[in-house]
């Protein structure tokens, strides 16, 4: 099927078999390979990005069905966003080994959005909000992303800073 | 995954008229993808709903209307729903991840299927998945499944929290029929019991579509939504209560009481509502509750815990929501 | 030429304290940091040799000899290339550090989920199709999956005793006798298993998820049947390793065999759910614990008694006693290790084998007998640290667990603690505090690496692997240091096997190992560099990028010149091993909440003190140490893999069965280091970081929540069910 996604603000045209996810879209045929396959499942979180503004889990849609949607990666996050999330990753050691980190990049940035937006979370006290970057409202928020290296508090704290920083 | 052809009609008709024998559709696609991986759902014609504006939330006789296709996210966060109907707000940020909630349909997440694992590992036997193979979860590892509306067939459970809060506020499932028509089923009588046809999860028809949920206007100001899980975040429910209660000069005037994580389906025991209603909330009325719940429950090797804990859950949800 | 060193002795000149650079013990980042930002960072599978295709694993669905009846119409199916079936085929990854092919063979499948097959096709989704369609019959035989329910081996050199513990036991005014059991669990790197194998008719090129090449590109060979020089392995970029990785898996012989026979580059990725059956998980134990002491506290019994499994013909036993040897002193002791032969998926080491399990029960056993005898727990461990190693009578090289229980105390608040359990209430709360002691044995390993300098920039190079650790940027550190160069001025490249051979990321012997390795491969230019200058190594001063000698200063380049400096470093362990004990402690301290009404628990709070020789980089160090405290958290809380008991297949084998923490599991967290140099560590006075700190936090946490609500759990992990089933 020919298909064509906007992905980090440029137009690709692809031919592609409907079984192929929009995350084997982005790294197998348009060689974009930021985003990971952690589990293939949506039990992750590594493979996420951002289409049409959310950040959703590539693995679990077709790229078929994004016909004409606009995906960010983390290849072209600094880009769109400026980079202070990675540069607060990388003071704040919110990486080791490294494989999670796009999808973490991915969901700060449109949850920081979502945060902006007003809307709740399973921690927050009021449904009406507003809500702060609280310990608690960060961690539930960014808890779709597995670390195993564990390094949730790096993490966190880089999202609290260039969180705080916009 | 099985190759399939995909569909992408843009009217409900069309979409409606392209489904047969061996044809699914897809709106978020976060549970039937998942299965198709594995090939424990393989569809031959996979038809793309997500594109016919079904996904709106709209005022409807005092209650709301809302689309198939509405997003967990979207459904969570809209005022409405917040301010009218908060156990629904709470029970889907209860569940998954914002990733998938923001890709989860209102019509798919009714109709997601058991995580029950041996129905997700095709090298086992499944009546659900493979009707007369049998029930590799009976005899083996036992966990996440019902204690509740059980057969000797199945165990499997129903894992949605959206769904246990949409009980307890009457939800009714508006379909769409092949030819057009629509129906209303309340949720109530929208789920099967597996008995001996476990494969039969809903009074779906072939060629039918979820066209919305019909929330009525709130017969309770007091919502409760609380789930009990092996994390504090992204995991399934242990056990979930979602309850919608009204109070009236010291007595429960209305009790609609839902439970996750214990139930074939999202559960609901009339029973237990008929008990509270009417009656002064007090420690020992909730400890009833709890054991006209568990009358005819058929707990296994690893899920006699939920009896308890359902029971102490409920105590503690009935209590915050008579305060 | 090469620098070598064997480590025989003590190195008391702390060299780097007297270099010029001060970039050693500084917060620098990490050099691979912006490329894992940007996504630039390449792993396993992310690379594309022209004609590349896809293999996918299939896995037997049950125990027996293993047939395929339909192989020949999958072989037919669209757009697959190949249905390999063959003996090299791994049953199971390979043990760390194994050398040598593992068992081998697709005929008799050993374990449910065993790989029997791999399905090639050109595509991704055309292979996952087939391999489905693959049946896999299985002609089934009888094998024992419960370890409880076989005899076990018990190994010679896994029983150490010494006086009379049941004499002890019986005479002791206070003594406890319990059992306790930790679950299988799984590393469950992010990153799932894969390789990318490329052959040329001549070398066989695998780009691969591997924590320890050298030994890999062994392994490899000898599962292929080719001369290891034929052989080269890369892996810059590791997604998380934690034992999983130390040894080829199933993937890599796979790929390789796939390509060899298809003359194209072939790349298998493991499944999520073949990641928890294919590779090694860690064995489930059960510990029975035996402590007698006298009033005053002093242990006079000591037993530790652990079962632990894993399938026939694999040698490894999870080490569970392995600091019960020389963490407290009692003359009367008894520690065995027994070990169950059944079918389940292999065992092997995942994130500090033996100390992780070990110790952490240990540490829950000992805050069992200060609640017994009313000592304060912090106490009661002061009174029991040994003066020498009591299982061989040598002295330790250094030995910092008081400094880091006192540290540890004092940040933690612990002496304004209420020791009665069931005091402090918040809502359906109870909130309780907790410690334990950490001790890891400390490994220095064969390591090798090289530093070319080129003007005034540097390059090290070594088959050393990143797994997350911070290997980069510490030897980026190590280099700068010693050469006197701004780290910005060091390249460092790791992951292939055409470098020197490092010592591979696994038992947190990495920094010290292949770190000192950098540091003799920099030593020996230095002293080049010095001999140019016509004066000793130790005169002249480097330091961003100036030599200075005496009263002259010259560019770094200057001296250089034309011709590039190349270094080579050898470190290898020597006497010292036998000399002395030498290991690495600290304390943890959590605070827990558990609800009353549902058995959650809650960790609210979470403390260590660490005492690990010099760190080299405190950021790294402590996001090794916050992974560890968080894997105990993990260990303590939510992580169990859940095997069939009529045939052990894993039966949450995936994310959403399987609980890793995630970020809302996880309090705030402090980490401290006790300071030490240890002299016996090597001329760096390095010693491991990245296992410590799980060795013995999920026993603080358990500690904790006998405080909070006065029940004693013995099982781990404590879920919901577990917990209620212990408050009532």
């Amino acid at each position: 099927m020919k298909i064509e996604l906007t992905v980090n603000g440029t137009a690709r045209a692809l031919d592609l078999d409907p079984r192929v996810t929009l995350l084997d879209a982005l790294r197998e045929h348009l060689k974009l390979t930021g985003s990971k396959k952690g589990c293939d499942h949506g039990q992750c979180g590594a493979c996420t990005v951002i289409a049409g503004g959310r950040r959703i889990n590539a693995c679990l849609s077709l790229a078929v069905m994004h016909d004409g949607d606009e995906i960010t990666t983390v290849e072209g996050l600094a880009e769109a966003t400026g980079g202070t999330l990675q540069q607060a990753f990388v003071r704040n050691d919110g990486m080791q080994c490294g494989y999670c980190t796009p999808g973490q990049l991915c969901s700060a940035t449109a949850m920081l959005d979502e945060l902006r937006e007003g809307w709740p979370s399973h921690v927050s006290d009021d449904l009406n909000g507003p809500y702060e970057l609280t310990h608690e409202e960060v961690s539930e928020r960014m808890s779709g992303n597995l670390c195993r290296c564990s390094c949730y508090p790096g993490i966190n704290a880089a999202i609290t800073e260039a969180g705080a920083a916009k | 995954m099985r190759p399939f052809e995909y569909q992408r009609p843009t009217t409900t008709d069309s979409a409606l008229a392209a489904i047969a024998p061996g044809a699914a559709f897809i709106a978020g696609g976060t549970n039937l993808i998942d299965l198709m991986k594995l090939e424990v759902m393989a569809p031959d014609t996979v038809i793309d709903i997500s594109r016919l504006g079904m996904d709106g939330i709209e005022e409807d006789d005092g209650g709301v209307r809302i689309g198939a296709t509405v997003t967990n996210s979207d459904l969570a966060a809209d005022r409405r729903v917040r301010r009218d109907y908060p156990v629904l707000s709470r029970a889907l940020l209860a569940g998954a991840s914002g990733q998938l909630r923001n890709k989860a349909t209102t019509g798919g997440n009714l109709l997601q299927k058991t995580r029950c694992p041996y129905f997700y590992d095709t090298d086992t036997p499944c009546n659900k998945r493979e009707p007369g193979t049998g029930c590799a979860a009976i005899g083996g590892e036992q966990r996440n499944h019902a204690i509740l509306g059980t057969s000797e067939h199945c165990v499997a459970l129903h894992p949605s929290d959206m769904a246990v809060a949409m009980r307890a506020l009457d939800a009714v499932v508006e379909i769409r029929g092949a030819g057009g028509e629509t129906r209303e089923i309340d949720l109530e009588k929208f789920y099967l019991l597996p008995e001996d046809r476990p494969q039969d999860e809903t009074v779906l028809e072939p060629g039918e579509l979820i066209a919305a949920a019909r929330l009525p206007a709130p017969k309770g100001t007091r919502q409760v939504y609380r789930k009990v899980r092996d994390r504090a975040s992204y995991a399934f429910a242990l056990v979930s209560i979602g309850a919608v209660l009204e109070m009236e000069a010291g007595r429960i005037s209305h009790a609609a009481v839902a439970f996750g994580g214990i139930g074939v389906k999202p559960w609901r025991d009339g029973a237990v509502d008929d008990l509270l209603t009417g009656e002064e909330p007090s420690e020992g009325l909730f400890e009833q509750a709890g054991e006209v719940l568990m009358r005819d429950a058929r707990p296994s090797d690893g899920t006699e815990f939920k009896v308890g804990l359902t029971q102490r859950l409920l105590k503690a949800v009935l209590t915050e929501a008579t305060q | 030429m090469s620098l070598d060193l064997k480590i025989d002795g003590p190195d008391r000149e702390h060299r780097p304290d007297h270099l010029a650079q001060n970039v050693l013990g500084h917060e620098i980042d990490r050099p691979d940091g912006w490329l894992k930002v940007k996504g630039e960072a390449t792993y396993a599978a992310e690379t594309f040799p022209e004609g590349l295709v896809h293999g996918i694993l299939v896995r037997a669905p049950g125990i027996g000899r293993v047939s395929c009846a339909n192989l020949e119409d999958v072989r037919n199916m669209p757009e697959v290339l190949a249905v390999v079936r063959d003996e090299r085929l791994l049953r199971n990854a390979a043990q760390g550090g194994a050398n040598e092919a593992p068992v081998q063979g697709v005929d008799t499948a050993e374990y449910v989920g065993q790989p029997v097959a791999l399905v090639v096709a050109e595509t991704f989704e055309a292979a996952r199709h087939a391999a489905v369609a693959l049946t896999v019959e299985i002609d089934g035989v009888e094998a024992p999956v419960d370890p409880e329910a076989v005899v076990p081996e018990e190994p010679d050199n896994q029983i150490s005793t010494r006086g009379d513990l049941d004499g002890a036991m019986r005479h002791a005014p206070y003594s406890i006798d319990v059992v306790y059991t930790t679950a299988s669990m799984n590393s469950a790197a992010m990153e799932p298993h894969a390789a990318t194998a490329v052959w040329d008719g001549e070398v066989l090129t695998l780009r691969g998820a591997l924590q320890m090449l050298k030994f890999n590109r062994n392994e490899l060979a000898d599962s292929l049947g080719l001369p290891p020089e034929r052989v080269r392995i890369l892996a810059p970029y590791v997604g998380g390793g934690f034992g999983s990785k130390l040894g080829i898996s199933a993937d890599c012989v796979a790929a390789a065999v796939a390509a060899m026979e298809l003359n194209r580059p072939v790349r298998v990725v493991q499944h999520r759910r073949d990641v928890f059956e294919v590779n090694v998980r860690r064995s489930e134990t059960r510990q029975r614990i035996r402590l007698a002491c006298d009033t005053q506290g002093r242990l006079t019994g000591l037993g530790h008694e652990a079962l632990v499994s894993n399938l026939p013909k694999e040698e490894f036993f999870e080490p569970v006693l392995q600091a019960s040897y020389f963490a407290y002193a009692a003359a009367n002791r008894d520690l065995r290790l027994k070990a169950a032969r059944i079918n389940r998926p292999a065992t092997g080491s995942v994130r500090a084998p033996g100390e992780a399990v070990g110790v952490t029960v240990f540490e829950a056993a000992i805050d069992e007998l200060a609640v017994k005898t009313g000592i304060d727990p912090i106490e009661l461990r002061l009174r029991n640290i040994p003066e020498k190693d009591p299982d061989t009578g040598v002295p330790f090289s250094s030995h910092r667990l008081e400094a880091t229980l006192k540290d540890g105390s004092e940040r933690f608040g612990w002496n304004e603690r209420d020791p009665a359990p069931r005091q402090r209430r918040e809502g359906e709360w109870w909130i309780g505090t907790g410690m334990a002691a950490a001790f890891r044995v400390n490994m220095i390993t064969p390591a090798e690496a090289r530093i070319t300098l080129d003007g005034d920039r540097a390059t090290v190079e070594s088959d050393m692997t990143d797994i997350g650790t911070g290997s980069y940027v510490i030897f980026q550190q190590i280099a700068a240091e010693i050469l006197g160069l701004p780290t910005g001025k060091v390249d460092v490249r790791l992951g292939d096997t055409a470098y020197p051979p490092g010592s591979g990321s696994g038992g947190s012997f990495g920094a010290a190992s292949t770190g000192t390795a950098v540091w003799l491969a920099g030593m020996e230019i230095r002293r080049a560099l010095a001999e140019r200058l016509g004066c000793d190594e130790s005169e002249m001063t480097l330091r961003d990028g100036y030599v200075t000698h005496g009263n002259r200063r010259v560019p770094l380049a200057d001296l250089v010149g034309g011709g590039a400096f190349s270094g080579h470093g050898r470190v290898e362990p020597g006497d010292a091993q036998e000399k002395v004990r030498q290991a690495t402690y600290g304390a943890h301290f959590a605070e827990v909440g558990v609800n009353d009404v549902t058995g959650e628990v809650r960790v609210r709070r979470m403390l260590g003190s660490f005492s690990a020789g010099r760190i080299l980089n405190p950021r790294t160090a402590r996001s090794q140490c916050h992974g560890g405290m968080i894997w105990g958290i993990g260990m303590a809380l939510t992580e169990e893999m859940t095997h069939d008991r009529r045939d052990g297949h894993v039966v949450n084998r995936d994310f959403a069965g399987y609980h890793v923490p995630v970020n809302a599991d996880v309090p705030p967290l402090d980490v401290y280091f006790v300071e030490e140099l240890d002299d016996w560590a090597g001329p760096l006075q390095v010693k491991g970081i990245g296992e410590l700190s799980i060795c013995g936090s999920g026993g603080a946490i358990f500690n904790a929540i006998h405080h909070a609500c006065g029940a004693r759990l013995r099982d781990f992990p404590a879920t919901p069910d577990r917990v209620l089933a212990a408050l009532s």
